[in-house]
């Protein structure tokens, strides 16, 4: 299994807050809005299709798909950052875990995983596993 | 109302260094005013527009008070490397509205000098950016961005890693005849594809180089482009745009040239048929493919087939492209390929390229460019240029 790199922190603001929270115990959140039915990526306030301020948080499956993904090699470890297709249907910039750049695949489902940050009081990210 | 006719590219000027340790960034700026005033003909007192971009050290206010410019009319857009490309749109914008008549674009940098590792290093530009918190823990630097876009074609279309080194093989054709160009080898499509991997599917040698330098051009009204003794380069239409991650729905196989193309292409009144030279930004080879479908020189997902065989090299394929060698091979100052797009078009709008790969009876050309991350956030910039009569 390839090591892992030190992920740089996150620094949550008053409108992500609830996101970063739920993540600490190990809940993985999306944002819809009640106005047009639509989930969103990333979590914001006023719904990025309509700007009806009706949205609201909700547990998200965790599940998705692989869009696209690279292997950044520059780095002391090779990471692999992907776009995945949640199953709710809005595609999130994201890195894949766990496994091996030769196993990746367009279209493999995979699932959410939280990994913790060089910040220990910080909240952990979400990434994806091959489920 | 329309920019259509309303103003000339009359100054256009190239630094010719690639590695400036000796200069300041300012003065980079500063050398390639002089140069674009002096290629004009015109003094730096005649200047009463000026625009800058990102790259400009201190921003606007700064790059004026250095320069000791007194104008009438700013503009300090900033939508990536493209914004010179858009920034000589509204310089003629400007100028039809009667905003200023001689307006000066500088662009210039030294991240070869000050050894940035551009493309592999993530950056934050501004720590509230709300698209911060959602992206630097995943580390994706440009080439990652790039990358995806290059994945995803590959998966939708059947692009192969061949058809893309053939973007950099032209590119090595022009850069021969170059003196100035960072890489002047002539490579091969077997260079490129066993070149290292810096971001699968994207090797070394799809990568843009990094430069010092800069360039500048000078854009003004039409009387005043008709009393000088340059050739006249008249801008004939322009479009812009942006693309960004629509919510969750990005497309990572069409960039925002869908919306600027055909803006410039319907304010000119004429069609990618009647292009004969193009000047496209080149950041990384699937760049340069994704623009030339979006831009309607070949149909969606035919980009492969399109540029292979040399297609793209002057004198030999159906479009010449970059002639300077573009970015993947001469020069990308201050990590932006905006400025000297724009320059090479000139060049062979007035005849003045390498004759090695001047089109002959150059009278029309584009200029498009891709500025940003394609993976998150993109600009996006078309101008159509033709050598006035």
């Amino acid at each position: 299994m390839t090591a892992e790199r030190a992920i740089p922190p996150v620094r949550p603001d008053p409108e992500s807050l609830p996101f970063w929270e739920a993540a600490r115990e190990g809940r993985f959140l999306l944002r819809r809005c009640s106005a047009c039915g639509q989930a969103h990526w990333f979590p914001r306030t006023l719904c990025p299709f309509c700007w009806s301020g009706d949205t609201a948080w909700e547990e998200a499956s965790g599940l998705g798909t692989v869009y696209s993904w690279t292997v950044l090699r520059a780095g002391a470890v090779p990471n692999i950052v992907a776009y995945v297709e949640l199953r709710e249907g809005p595609r999130m910039l994201t890195d894949l875990v766990e496994v091996e750049p030769d196993a990746v695949a367009i279209g493999q489902l995979v699932e959410v995983v939280f990994r913790p940050t060089s910040d220990p009081d910080g909240p952990p990210v979400p990434m994806f596993r091959p489920r | 109302m329309t920019i259509r006719s309303a103003a000339c590219i009359v100054g256009a000027f190239e630094h010719p260094t690639r590695h400036a340790p000796d200069k300041s960034h300012a003065q980079l700026h500063a050398e390639v005013a002089a140069g674009a005033i002096a290629d004009a003909g015109l003094s730096r007192d005649d200047i009463d527009g000026y625009f800058c971009s990102g790259d400009a050290p201190g921003g606007l206010q700064s790059m004026l008070n250095y320069l000791n410019l007194t104008v009438r009319h700013v503009d300090s857009t900033d939508i990536g490397g493209v914004s010179p490309i858009v920034q000589v749109a509204h310089a003629a914008a400007a100028i039809a509205l009667g905003r200023c008549n001689i307006a000066l674009i500088t662009l210039a940098g030294r991240p070869r000098a000050d050894r940035v590792k551009t493309g592999t290093e993530p950056r934050i530009r501004h720590a509230a950016a709300p698209d911060v918190q959602w992206e630097y823990p995943y580390a994706v630097p440009t080439a990652a961005s790039y990358a995806l876009a290059a994945r995803r074609h590959m998966h939708e279309f059947g692009t192969t890693s061949e058809q893309l080194a053939w973007i950099k093989v032209a590119a090595s054709h022009h850069a021969q005849h170059n003196p100035n160009a960072v890489l002047r080898d002539v490579v091969t499509v077997e260079d490129v594809v066993t070149s290292p991997l810096v971001a699968d599917p994207l090797h070394r040698l799809d990568c843009c180089v990094i430069s010092d330098g800069g360039g500048a051009v000078v854009v003004a009204r039409p009387e005043i482009a008709r009393s000088l003794a340059r050739p006249v380069v008249q801008v004939r239409g322009a479009g812009e745009s942006t693309g960004h991650q629509h919510g969750g729905l990005i497309d990572l196989t069409r960039t925002a040239a869908v919306r600027s193309g055909p803006a410039a292409f319907a304010e000119a009144g004429v069609t990618p048929a009647d292009i004969r030279y193009i000047s496209l930004y080149d950041s990384f080879t699937i760049t340069v493919l994704l623009q030339l479908e979006d831009l309607g020189f070949c149909a969606k997902g035919k980009g492969g087939a399109f540029v292979s065989d040399g297609a793209l090299i002057s004198g030999v394929g159906r479009l010449p492209f970059n002639t300077d060698g573009g970015g993947l091979c001469n020069n990308h100052p201050a990590n932006r390929g905006g400025i000297t797009k724009i320059i090479e078009a000139v060049r062979q709008l007035r005849g003045e390229a390498h004759p090695a790969v001047q089109v002959p009876d150059c009278t029309l050309a584009l200029v498009h460019g891709t500025g940003g991350q394609l993976a998150t956030r993109h600009g996006a910039g078309t101008l159509i240029l033709e050598r006035a009569a």
